[in-house]
């Protein structure tokens, strides 16, 4: 009937299968494999799998269960792989470790290099299996979460017994996923001469006479953005060792302008390092920066610390104050208390017009002269400038803060420093420090002068390590072009992607679980990266290609790594302040000093001068502007192939597996545009068609596209899906561009879109009101009052929960839509992936998602973010409804679906009037039945779900129990603080708090009932008395406004 | 006083109209006859009353089947859901009689009905596969257009030439002995 | 057999025994017509085709349906609630009026009940299958189970359970009762062994005795009895499913009153949708008369009315409460995604079926016939407005979706109604389709009322 039965089977079959792999290790494993693939056992295996699928009559199911069949084989790797840990000893993250005990997980410190800098992360592994990540709170990147108030520095280590740890840092998604891209059967398994499968001796071999006295003419390597000490020492080496060589660091989202700005203000390419801690007053030149880049984690939590209205000091709340403007809608634009949609040059004159009236002498813009700057009200531009100077929270150690988005040309970046200084930020909410990465350079300038070189033939031989230049780089390069003529192409990549697809050589990336490096933190801190599993399949890191290129072959990264400290370290006994770094995941003192800055005014000036002439009259042409956006889910498409993240709603405009043409309403009505209409996109003698989504908030003539879609050579989840824009993309102009025609088609494309209607309809379900509100009326606010007509009686006598009484507090004042809190959930839990046909048809499984409203006007809207887990009602409406009384009410309150009691009727769902429950459907738990390497992926702690029964948020009981079995060996009842749920863990802003009602001091119950006056439950007139509620949405709008 | 007919299960006789039959069946009764039966393709108004049958115990049976079902409805439900595996569902008290209702009213139509059919059966010995009379070719018009009275054998007083007296009396159609 | 409907009687001038000849010779001696192999094949295709989607639905899950969230039930549940409401013409008419003395119900009580049997098993088979694991229906029957757990009564799908199920089983009772004469009638009627053997199996040894007339009178009475608060109990519970549920367009108290009255409309519908076409292919007009026809129009008539009543108190109070979410989803209803549907549901259940106050509407057959469809269409539509159209737009507008019903979602529709035809045709052909005796009855008594 289902494969349901099947699947022990075949799951026996692969084990048996592996078993033959077994004991082969390393190079010697592929010949295994092809023997593998011609054994009779498989072939019937194939025989008897595939015609049960080509029966299949939903769409591509069958392709999909095919593809995957193909990598199961290969995925076999992952079983010979990761019997144990590394041989190599790490250190767990615990006090005191203990031998490894069956089902205690332990946590290891490591760090994950993203976004030019390195964010913290604490990854929990099951038997040696890493399951699931978190963030390490003691780095700088990733403040801490759950347990305690501090900002991390505390006791970090609140061990609870056993290896489990209950405080953590908040993560991303990315980090999250980083786990699902481990044991991705997609993955590169096999090192590759040309296409056919080779080994690692006949690379060594091949490469020495390249290298041989030749000092290093022809020879290039392009890295992505390198922040590691230890590589960039070895790439320091090798261009002593062979003078002629060159290094050059690409990345397609990089912070290039950010670092030409610091240039022309301060002759250097610093990086400015924001302190929203002391930010009274904000301006974000369109700077998204709580939600997108390596410092987000950071900036979320000390901007929305600045905004949280504590119960404590109720009666004099302040707040903080954001402007910003945005050049295409991001969570930052919509959490700010002012917002303007502005095109990119307008931007520009807006950063002009604000240093003009702060009194520094450069030239009102031309068109502002009249006090109208196109976009901007007069009054707007006032009001911010005023506040800039004025706004100040009491306590008076705050400043004001002007950031600016990487994606602004330099010059934006200069007048930001310079306005900083003279608002006398500097020092206060900004400091100054070298650049975190190794080679502060332009980048898109650099590969520009490679390719040339390319192409004049003075390359013999480029060394990839990572990254994807085919796919990504600039067009106006013909990046693939050029790498024709380069007689030796090498690329080491984690995927056999469009790079290695051109290249001679490709070799296997270790994945960062599966090899040791270091990075440094975007303010200098630097971690050791500790592999948690021995490589499932023969990859290397970069530091083992890159000594293999310096003719030492046979250094394991470890040995590498560890040299290079031992050399850097100075004072006490190395070995234990090895172990204390290892442990900790950050290393003490490694931190930047902030460095003093001389602006130089007159540069800028120039600068700006020459801006001027280049932009005066070519700001009014009439043609559309573009905007291009690395993707919200997916980054620059390296993380294209992760089922999670493409299944990840992206923040506004809610889509999943797609990119598309964002459109204002004007301009989609202008063109007679609906949503999933084909457009023809031209610019830079390229075309593309995407299809049109239509976004309030987008300002009118713009076009934001999204990078990373449309790969041709990725895993099967990201072949296929969306539409490649990198062709419209040149290094001249790689953010913005002008003179851009999108032309209507006939065409339609189905997008899958989870959140169809983004208005409240009038219904209170995001309750909010304005600082001036609270303080006129701080215990009952009047945006309050009809909220509190709640139902209280009841016929039935209520029940009684002594003992513990679980319970959800979320701050939707604090929820900045970055759905850390969905991708957590969906790693912990064990929440298949359904496709984008299933999603179409509203059949996501995500057990937590984060609804939003726009309000406001159509053109100028702001967005309220709800994350919606279970509620956990008292008075749950799902429970008496089930026939079979699957779902019923623990006695601590938990509303629990009993899984193996389900039939399937749905009728529960039906009658949640939050609709949080989800459905299987269809066997979406198949294509983990069927990749063993995806078997080691999931949480022990929880029941991978079958076809045909009913799921939803639990409030992450196995963390409960955990916690319970760990409170009651020490005979004691567990701590406030203690059970952190995924979500929680996650979120960077501490907008969820979860623990014990019962418990009158715990901080949930501090944040409910008559302690907030700004808490309420969630359509609670229907009297379901939901465990989980809100604190109201607080903003700090200018009262002149 | 004759001796009983061991062999003979008892004389049959066929009338053409319900009239002639209810009116034989009358003089069979005061003539004394207890054992006789009538037999018609419908129910005849007035006839069980000229053979002397009267009330029938099946409404009590029902009314009693009615109470059994009621209260095993609603103790079955009480002890499921507060005593063998009480549950907190939704937050709603272990005993929610209300929501009892409608299972102990089915319930109580289910046994009911059930005990009105089966009991029916049972008070008229049904099934019976076989009958002395079918074996009477004629008596196959009992289901379409005959009319029959048949005197048992063993009626006490039973005298085959009086019986045949008063059915001919009757203008019967035909008056047939049927063997055991 | 033309030659044999000839110098048939007619209630007009009954001859004695000829109705029960008459009536039984479809089965016994009349040869099969075309007409019924063509009807029974073509059903018997349906049917096929409702087994090939089963089988794959229980192969692949409910995922092949448009199933979704927001709307976990589809078609199975407005089929489901469909197919229980045409159950119960048959039962209303063989009982209630039969407790009235409504003596016109003879001529068609067999046949009615008969479709509420066969209505009831489509019906039935809905709540199995839409299962997300039918293989774990039992979980639903009160058994002594190893894990000690028991079914949750509190569940309207456990009232459901209950009462579909003695439905079932006393409309069997009712219906099988009703035959044991005519099974006999028919055992002593046929010429061959076999038929002979296979009809006094059934008759169990009935040899018409007066004491068992009085005992078989009394338990069908009571019967009717114990089966009239039954046909309002299972369409109230079936409307409790929605009625005790939260969202707005299924929390209302009117459902139950509208839902019985519904059943009774679409039930007599269906009822005239069959026995208009078949008393002219088995030449039953003398039986089945065009007064028959009328009376059931008039029935139809009221149960339209209560039915409007319904739709319009739903509108009245979602306004009058001032709930905005009871008022939202009218508002949705009247023109949202599926306005179409919705105003097709007025038009078939309440403006088309007030042709019916019109005399010559309701003598009319062929007229009849039409209406009667319209309104089973109607009705269906408004299982669909119900289930669907409240679902899709609940609570939360984050959580809005739709539904797209897929192939195989009306596969198995028509292959429920194939199924139910297929019943049909053996029905007619297997049994007498009009009670023999009572029909003797009915004419003995004009005669001496006459």
């Amino acid at each position: 009937m289902t494969n349901e039965p099947m699947a022990p089977r075949e799951g026996n079959e692969l084990v048996a299968l592996a078993r033959r792999l077994h004991g082969h290790r390393g190079r010697r494993y592929w010949r295994s494999l092809e023997e593998l693939a011609d054994s009779p056992q498989f072939h019937d295996y194939l025989q008897r799998e595939f015609p049960g699928q080509a029966a299949s009559l939903l769409g591509d199911v069958s392709r999909r269960r095919f593809l995957q069949l193909m990598a199961a084989s290969l995925a076999l790797a992952g079983l010979n792989g990761c019997r144990r840990q590394p041989a190599e000893s790490i250190v767990p993250y615990v006090r005191q470790p203990e031998p490894l005990v069956p089902g205690e997980p332990r946590y290891y410190a490591t760090a994950m290099p993203h976004d030019g800098a390195a964010m913290g992360l604490l990854v929990e592994s099951h038997m040696a299996r890493p399951t699931k990540v978190e963030g390490n709170p003691q780095h700088p990147a990733s403040p801490a979460t759950g347990a305690s108030n501090s900002s991390g520095q505390g006791d970090s280590t609140a061990a609870t017994g056993g290896g489990r740890v209950s405080e953590f840092g908040a993560s991303n998604t990315f980090a999250q996923a980083a786990v699902l891209a481990l044991y991705d059967p997609d993955r590169s398994q096999a090192i590759r001469r040309g296409r056919r499968i080779s080994t690692w001796d006949a690379f060594l071999t091949d490469l020495q006479p390249r290298l041989q006295g030749r000092d290093g003419r022809g020879l290039r390597i392009l890295t992505e953005t390198v922040t590691s000490p230890t590589l960039a020492a070895q790439l320091q080496a090798l261009t002593e060792k062979h003078p002629r060589a060159k290094w050059v660091p690409f990345d397609p989202v990089n912070h290039s302008h950010a670092r030409e700005g610091a240039r022309l203000a301060f002759g250097r390419p610093l990086q400015a390092i924001y302190d929203f801690r002391r930010a009274d007053i904000v301006l974000s030149l369109d700077d998204d920066f709580l939600t997108s880049g390596s410092g987000a984690l950071r900036h979320a939590r000390q901007f929305t610390e600045r905004r949280r209205v504590a119960a404590a000091d109720v009666n004099r709340p302040e707040m903080n104050r954001l402007y910003a403007v945005e050049t295409t809608p991001t969570p930052t634009g919509m959490k700010a208390d002012h917002r303007l949609a502005l095109d990119p040059t307008a931007v520009v004159q807006l950063a002009i017009a604000v240093a003009a009236r702060l009194g520094m002498n450069v030239p009102e813009p031309s068109d502002s002269s009249a006090g109208a700057l196109d976009g901007v009200p007069p009054s707007w531009l006032d009001a911010l400038v005023d506040d800039l100077q004025n706004y100040r929270l009491s306590g008076g150690e705050g400043g004001a803060l002007v950031v600016a988005g990487r994606w602004q040309p330099p010059i934006v970046h200069a007048l930001a420093h310079a306005i900083n200084e003279q608002l006398g930020s500097v020092g206060v909410t900004v400091r100054y420090t070298q650049a975190a990465e190794a080679q502060p350079v332009d980048q898109f300038a650099a590969l520009a002068q490679l390719v040339e070189e390319m192409r004049d033939g003075d390359v013999e031989m480029l060394v990839m390590l990572g990254g994807n230049p085919v796919f990504n780089a600039p067009a106006d390069l013909k990046f693939t072009e050029a790498l024709e003529k380069v007689p030796c192409r090498v690329h080491l990549s984690s995927e056999y992607d469009e790079t290695s697809n051109r290249c001679h050589w490709h070799l296997p990336r270790a994945h960062l679980f599966e090899s040791w490096s270091d990075a440094r933190a975007e303010d200098g801190t630097v971690s050791i990266i500790q592999p948690l599993i021995e490589p499932l399949y023969d990859g290397r890191g970069d530091h083992e290609a890159v000594a293999s290129l310096l003719g030492e072959a046979n250094k394991t990264s470890k040995e590498i790594v560890e040299a290079h400290w031992r050399n850097q370290h100075q004072g006490d006994e190395f070995n234990a302040w090895w172990r204390r770094t290892l442990h900790d995941g950050v290393m003490t003192e490694s931190a930047r000093p902030a460095e003093n800055t001389e602006l130089d005014f007159g540069a800028i000036r120039e600068a700006l001068d020459s801006w001027r002439s280049s932009h005066d009259g070519a700001g009014d042409d009439a043609s559309m502007q573009i905007v291009f956006r690395p993707d919200p889910t997916i980054w620059d498409g390296r993380f294209a192939n992760n089922g999670w993240l493409q299944e990840l709603p992206k923040p506004l405009s809610k889509l999943t597996w797609d990119n598309a043409a964002l459109l204002s309403p004007n301009t989609a009505e202008r063109l007679g545009l609906e949503n999933e209409q084909v457009v023809l996109v031209r610019h830079a003698d390229a075309e593309v068609e995407l299809p049109a989504w239509i976004l309030p908030g987008q300002p009118d003539n713009v076009v934001t596209v999204h990078l990373g879609y449309g790969r041709t050579h990725a895993g099967r989840i990201a072949t296929g899906a969306g539409s490649n824009v990198y062709p419209l993309r040149t290094s001249q102009s790689p953010w913005f561009a002008a003179g851009v025609e999108v032309r209507k088609t006939p065409k339609r494309r189905a997008l899958a879109c989870t959140q169809h209607h983004h208005l409240m309809e009038g219904r209170r379900l995001v309750v909010g009101g304005t600082l001036e509100q609270l303080r006129a009326s701080p215990s009952h606010p009047e945006f309050m009052e009809v909220l509190h007509g709640e139902p209280e009686e009841s016929f039935y006598p209520p029940h009684e929960y002594d003992g513990y009484k679980w319970g959800m507090a979320i701050d939707l004042s604090a929820c900045v839509g970055c759905n850390g809190c969905v991708v957590a959930c969906q790693a912990e839990n064990n929440i298949p992936v359904v496709g984008k046909e299933e999603v179409a048809r509203g059949r996501e499984m995500h057990w937590i998602r984060v609804d939003q409203y726009f309000s406001g006007e159509r053109d100028n809207p702001t967005a309220e973010f709800q994350p919606l887990p279970c509620m956990h009602c008292e008075l749950a409406p799902c429970e008496p409804v089930c026939p079979v009384a699957a779902t019923s009410h623990s006695s601590e309150g938990l509303n629990e679906m009993t899984y193996n009691r389900c039939v399937g009727t749905r009728y529960c769902a039906n009658n949640c009037p939050y609709k949080v429950r989800r459905f299987n459907y269809l066997d979406y738990s198949s294509d983990i039945q069927q990749h063993p390497s995806l078997h080691l992926l999931q949480n022990p702690d929880v029941t991978v779900r079958s076809r045909g029964v009913m799921e939803k948020c639990t409030y992450c009981v196995q963390r409960i129990s955990a916690a319970r079995i760990a409170a009651e060996k020490q005979d004691r009842s567990i701590r406030d603080g203690e059970v952190v749920t995924a979500c929680q863990a996650a979120c960077p802003t501490r907008a969820i708090e979860f623990g014990d009602l019962n418990d009158p001091n715990s901080r949930v119950t501090r944040l409910k009932g008559e302690h907030n006056p700004l808490d309420y439950a969630l359509l609670g007139e229907l009297n379901t008395r939901p465990r989980t509620t809100y604190s109201a949405a607080l903003r700090n709008p200018n009262p002149k406004l | 006083m004759s001796a009983p007919h061991t062999d003979l299960f008892g004389v049959l006789a066929r009338y053409d109209s319900p009239a002639s039959l209810i009116a034989a069946a009358r003089s069979m009764r005061e003539a004394g006859y207890r054992r006789f039966e009538c037999y018609s393709p419908f129910p005849v108004h007035g006839l069980p009353e000229a053979i002397g049958f009267r009330s029938s115990r099946l409404p009590t049976l029902v009314l009693l089947g009615g109470i059994v079902g009621c209260v095993v409805g609603y103790g079955f439900q009480y002890w499921v859901s507060a005593i063998a595996y009480p549950l907190n569902i939704g937050g709603r008290p272990l005993n929610s009689w209300p929501s009892f209702v409608p299972v102990m009213f089915e319930m109580t139509v289910l046994v009911a009905a059930l005990a009105a059919v089966l009991g029916m059966l049972a008070l008229n010995g049904l099934p019976r596969p076989h009958h002395p009379l079918f074996g009477v070719e004629s008596f196959a018009r009992a289901t379409r257009d005959g009319f029959f009275l048949c005197v048992l054998a063993d009626d006490p007083q039973f005298d085959k030439d009086a019986v045949r007296e008063i059915l001919v009396a009757h203008e019967a159609g035909e008056v047939i002995d049927v063997p055991q | 057999m033309s030659s044999h409907s000839a110098e048939l009687p007619t209630s007009e001038n009954p001859g004695d025994a000829t109705v029960g000849d008459r009536i039984s010779s479809i089965v016994l001696s009349r040869g099969t017509p075309l007409w019924w192999f063509a009807g029974f094949g073509l059903s018997f295709l349906l049917v096929m085709l409702l087994l090939a989607s089963v089988g794959y639905l229980f192969a692949r899950g409910i995922g092949i349906w448009g199933n979704n969230i927001p709307v976990g039930w589809g078609f199975a549940i407005v089929n489901f609630v469909w197919w229980v409401g045409i159950g119960h013409a048959g039962t209303l008419i063989s009982a209630v009026l039969l407790l009235c003395r409504q003596h016109w119900r003879t001529s068609i009580n067999r046949f009615a009940e008969a479709m509420t049997l066969f209505a009831v098993a489509c019906a039935g088979l809905f709540p199995l299958i839409h299962l997300g694991r039918p293989h774990y229906f039992y979980f639903m029957i009160p058994y002594p189970a190893t894990t000690g757990m028991w079914p949750q009564f509190r569940s309207p799908l456990m009232w459901d359970f209950f009462a579909i199920g003695t439905y079932a089983l006393v409309s069997l009772l009712f219906w099988y009762v009703g035959l044991i004469p005519d099974l006999a009638s028919m055992r002593d009627r046929s010429r061959k062994r076999f038929v002979q053997v296979v009809y006094g199996f059934f008759a169990m040894g009935w040899r018409g005795s007066a004491r068992h007339w009085r005992r078989y009178e009394q338990a069908y009475l009571l019967l009717g009895g114990l089966a009239t608060p039954l046909v309002v109990s299972v369409h109230s519970v079936v409307s409790l499913d929605f009625a005790v549920g939260i969202i707005p367009g299924w929390h209302t108290t009117v459902f139950p009153p509208y839902f019985v009255a519904g059943a009774v409309f679409s039930g007599f519908a269906m009822v005239l949708t069959l026995a208009i076409p078949l008393r002219s292919l088995f030449r039953l007009r003398d039986y089945v008369t065009d007064d028959h026809l009328d009376n059931m129009a008039k029935v139809m008539l009221t149960a339209g009315l209560i039915v409007a009543y319904g739709y319009v108190m739903e509108i009245f109070m979602a306004w009058y409460s001032g709930d905005e979410f009871e008022w939202a989803m009218i508002l949705n209803r009247m023109f949202g995604e599926y306005r179409a549907w919705y105003a097709a549901l007025w038009i078939c259940n309440i403006f088309v079926p007030q042709l019916l106050w019109f005399r010559a509407v309701r003598r009319s057959p062929a007229v009849l016939f039409v209406l009667a469809l319209v309104i089973n269409v109607g009705m269906w539509l408004e299982r669909f407005i119900i289930v669907i159209v409240s679902l899709h737009h609940d609570f939360l507008p984050s959580s809005w979706g739709s539904f797209t019903p897929t192939f195989w979602d009306w596969a198995t529709f028509a292959g429920t109604i194939g199924l139910f035809l297929a019943l049909l045709f053996l029905f007619v052909r297997l049994l007498p389709m009009i009670s023999i005796f009572e029909m003797q009855e009915q004419l003995d008594r004009e005669a001496n009322h006459a």
